[in-house]
């Protein structure tokens, strides 16, 4: 049910039943899909002359928000936390999986950002937020073959609960959260969004989203493309 | 004679989707020709295109209703939802309703991968590949609330103008309700 209702005209009593609906269903899809929210719903149609602008409020975090801390279980059987990274000067998210062929297409170019970055403060901790239940591909003993045979440099987390993913708002993979540490353990969004602009061809990539918003962090310049989009697998979540 | 083959002409192109441009990549592209006189089917091409074409769909002052279905062979959720899209074409043939299904598959697997998926599927829509690795660059036209997830599903009428956004997989009952606020009856 969330749709972009603006400029259409919905008769009052579907707008009733559309509301009952949601209030049903809304839990069980709260994460699933576009998050038109339903406050458009509610609103009178003529508030949103603009035909093809959503009013869109995403979930989770946004560019200077503060992370949460978070636990879970790396491949090498370990727990980690963010926490752990308060010795770094920030950290290079990224939600991937082994499932997703846009997520394999960046695995060689993630170790590539970890081996420049880990070494001056930004290291990179993946974060698999599939549920092994939709995606067998995901489970933790495929997790921990594909990190040893594809050689990942960087932890590898588990989040099969998914709890991290909807806390950081993540819808797809893969997905990536620059984080910097701002001190006393708190980190903030620094950059969110894809790695580069090409996910089909690493020859072809003329824009580094992840490698400048960290180059930029580290000599302490403003990042200045600090969000991007790009096509992914969506985050199949859980039922509730 | 004459007369006859501009009629016939006329009627094609009214009956295609709208006239847009196709990437021209004469090196690299000896498209389908070659697979489809070796698998010796009727089958459907696939056009890689950019992003213009797309863009001529989404702003052409026809009345026409455009469904636009963003999948991927791999994207398993988008392979399950493709049959409803089949059926939308059937039932919906006499109003003036397209679907469009748009691959982002990679450029590259199209001859091994897409072509054959959609024959074997026996897709009857017509199926583009846009080649836009840049997605970053055009996500925000499709939809500004679009994070990029597959599937999502773009219903539009730019003549009206409509239009409904899905970053999710549709069943039929929700196409048809959606649509008959495009339609009329």
């Amino acid at each position: 049910m969330e749709t972009n209702r603006s400029k259409i005209k919905v008769p009052f009593w579907l707008t009733i039943a559309l509301l009952t609906g949601t209030a049903l269903s809304g839990l069980a899809l709260a994460k699933s899909a576009v998050v038109v929210t339903s406050a458009s719903k509610l609103l009178p149609r003529g508030l949103y002359p603009d035909f093809s602008a959503g009013v869109v409020q995403p979930d989770g975090y946004q560019v200077g928000d503060v992370v949460n801390n978070f636990r879970l279980k790396n491949v090498d059987g370990r727990m980690i936390s963010l926490s752990d990274f308060t010795s770094q000067k920030g950290v290079i998210i990224v939600f991937q999986s082994n499932h997703c062929p846009f997520s394999k297409a960046y695995e060689e170019r993630i170790i590539a950002l970890d081996r420049k970055f880990n070494t001056q403060g930004y290291p990179v901790l993946a974060i698999n937020p599939s549920d092994p239940a939709s995606y067998p591909d995901d489970n933790f003993d495929q997790m921990q073959y594909r990190a040893r045979t594809k050689g990942y440099t960087y932890p590898f987390l588990s989040d099969e609960k998914q709890v991290v993913a909807q806390a950081f708002g993540a819808s797809r993979t893969p997905q990536v959260f620059v984080l910097k540490h701002a001190g006393g353990g708190k980190f903030t969004v620094q950059y969110l969004g894809t790695i580069d602009d090409n996910p089909q061809d690493p020859a072809g990539v003329t824009k580094r989203y992840v490698d400048d918003a960290v180059s930029n962090l580290l000599v302490s310049k403003p990042v200045v493309i600090t969000t991007t989009k790009a096509i992914g697998c969506a985050i199949k979540w859980r039922e509730m | 004679m004459r007369k006859l083959l501009f009629v016939y002409l006329v009627a094609a192109f009214s009956t295609a989707l709208a006239q847009a441009p196709v990437e021209k990549e004469p090196l690299t592209e000896p498209l389908a020709a070659d697979t489809l006189a070796t698998a010796g089917l009727l089958s459907t091409p696939v056009p890689k295109v950019k992003w213009a074409a797309l863009d001529t769909l989404l702003n052409n002052s026809t009345d026409t209703t455009y469904i636009i279905n963003f999948w991927a062979t791999w994207c398993r959720p988008c392979v399950a939802e493709l049959p409803h899209f089949e059926q939308i074409r059937e039932d919906y043939g006499r109003h003036k309703v397209r679907v469009l299904l748009v691959s982002m598959d990679f450029a590259k697997d199209i001859e091994d991968r897409v072509i054959p998926f959609v024959n074997k599927m026996k897709l009857k829509n017509t199926v583009w590949l846009l080649n836009e690795p840049d997605a970053n660059s055009w996500i925000e036209r499709v939809d500004a609330s679009w994070s990029g997830a597959l599937p999502a599903t773009l219903i539009i009428n730019s003549a009206r103008p409509r239009r409904m956004f899905f970053e999710k997989a549709l069943d039929y009952e929700t196409l048809a309700r959606e649509l008959s606020y495009f339609i009329e009856y």
